[in-house]
């Protein structure tokens, strides 16, 4: 097999001096802008794909596990566990099984998300006050209608909090999804990680990623909760 | 079932790796065997260990200053927000570029990924202990320093152990691309692929991933016995219709 991620040949024209001496060039980064176009939707797709499973996986656990209690504990050590093998290891681990390519990177991701997401779902649940799911109860709700009209709505910002540190967390591991096959910003940083100019624009359109995304959360999480906002206000 | 079988197999080949030396694909060099595997691992390990510590030395301090006199708040707070939209990957080609290789300045990388989760730990610790308890240690005498070091501190300390395991585990996962830095840790197998062969990179991925799990498994216990014994009973009387209360030990995931 030969070697997959071979250094790319980046500083095409050497003669310029800014090139060869290493600097850090605008000129370099503005004609070779395009190339990182595509990486970085790629990188866009590897992060929200992973999370949005990840989410669906582990809400429905959540729910589960917050009726039937006795699941907590072995869902948080398996989950646990996942989120300790170390994403660059897990990629390899997974290639004899899913072979190269965005589902092993997206199997791996999705496993990261899984105890971040579960936990607060379970802590946002756990912290609705007893007086008012008490109430809801007086009001004639029954269990399924107070977990989606009261519990789950009140469980919103701890969720959304997850949700935050989920979509962090995966856009800096997505950046080692291209040894899985993936592509991905990371791909680009490692085609020339000696190169400055390379290393600062695909390093911080990674950064940029995760901001964005993340102050995206924020802003819905305002929308979908304006009474938090009210208290604050107060 | 053939998958499944082959799948095996490629997990036997690297469990051989591991045990038995042979030639390199690449030609020339023999590669594998436990001789060497415990050499990537030991630089591995010191790699992570020189990097906790000195991380350890700058953030648990720090981190106690600002919560005991309640300043920085918003810095303590924020680090480990700022640390996790970082990529590792990232921050250490920033370090290969601008900076420089060796081990040096590798260390100096992965002490920059493993300072916020701690700081925010400790601060969170000593901000979280009841102002109750402190008032009681001042009434009783003690002077900031002592209430910092023998009420603050212990109380913390869960906490604390919390963010510590957090970033080992981080540290160790990240000092597996320290080859691209120089430093030829269990990485370089999975970095050079060439010279290892396939065998030999799913063998170093396995290590690693066994590495981190003991890691992670070994500071849990750690954790567990620096709690104090009234943090511990504190925590156990059940919630109204919660029969297994969730622990929430950590500030940050």
């Amino acid at each position: 097999m030969s070697f997959p991620f071979a250094q790319l040949e980046i500083r095409e024209d050497p003669t310029q001096s800014c090139q060869a001496n290493n600097g850090f060039c605008p000129d370099w980064i503005a004609d070779n802008f395009d190339r990182y176009v595509d990486p970085f939707f790629e990188h866009v797709l590897l992060t929200v794909l992973s999370v949005a499973i990840g989410f669906g996986i582990s809400f429905a656990l959540a729910l589960i596990a917050y009726r039937r209690r006795w699941l907590i504990s072995p869902v948080t050590q398996v989950t646990g566990m996942l989120y300790t093998v170390p994403s660059i290891a897990a990629f390899f681990l997974l290639l004899p099984i899913t072979g190269r390519g965005k589902v092993t990177a997206i199997v791996a991701l999705v496993a990261y998300v899984l105890l971040i997401i579960f936990r607060n779902v379970l802590a946002g649940l756990d912290n609705v006050p007893d007086e008012t799911k008490d109430a809801g109860r007086g009001m004639g709700l029954t269990d399924r209608q107070l977990l989606w009209r009261v519990e789950v709505p009140l469980a919103l910002p701890e969720i959304m909090a997850g949700l935050r540190i989920a979509v962090t967390t995966t856009v800096g591991l997505a950046t080692l999804a291209f040894f899985a096959g993936a592509g991905g910003l990371g791909g680009q940083i490692f085609a020339d990680i000696t190169f400055k100019s390379n290393v600062v624009v695909a390093g911080g359109l990674a950064v940029l990623l995760a901001a964005v995304l993340d102050g995206l959360i924020l802003l819905a999480q305002r929308a979908i909760t304006p009474w938090t906002r009210a208290v604050a206000a107060r | 079932m053939n998958t499944t079988m082959a799948a095996l197999g490629q997990f036997g080949d690297a469990i051989d790796f591991i045990f038995s030396e042979r030639e390199s694909p690449a030609g020339g060099t023999r590669v594998g065997g436990l001789a060497e595997l415990w050499e990537l691992m030991r630089e591995h390990l010191e790699l992570s260990l020189v990097s906790m510590a000195v991380a350890c030395a700058i953030s648990v301090p720090l981190g106690l200053w600002l919560g005991h006199t309640g300043k920085g708040g918003f810095l303590a707070i924020n680090a480990s927000n700022v640390g996790r939209a970082v990529p590792s990957l990232a921050l250490i080609a920033f370090f290969v570029a601008y900076v420089g290789v060796g081990f040096t300045n590798l260390v100096l990388a992965l002490v920059l990924l493993a300072v916020p989760p701690i700081l925010t730990n400790a601060y969170t610790g000593v901000r979280q202990v009841d102002r109750d308890t402190v008032d009681a240690a001042r009434g009783m005498g003690m002077t900031g320093a002592q209430i910092v070091r023998r009420v603050e501190l212990p109380l913390a300390l869960p906490l604390i152990f919390g963010g510590i395991r957090i970033s080992a585990v981080n540290v160790v996962a990240t000092a597996t691309i320290a080859p691209l830095a120089g430093i030829v840790t269990l990485g370089d197998p999975i970095i050079n692929v060439n010279t290892y062969g396939d065998e030999g990179r799913l063998a170093a991925a396995i290590v690693v991933a066994l590495l981190a799990v003991a890691t992670e498994v070994s500071l849990a216990g750690v954790q567990r016995a620096v709690t104090p014994r009234g943090l511990k009973l504190e925590a156990s009387p059940p919630r109204r219709r919660l029969a297994f209360p969730i622990k929430r030990r950590e500030a940050t995931t």
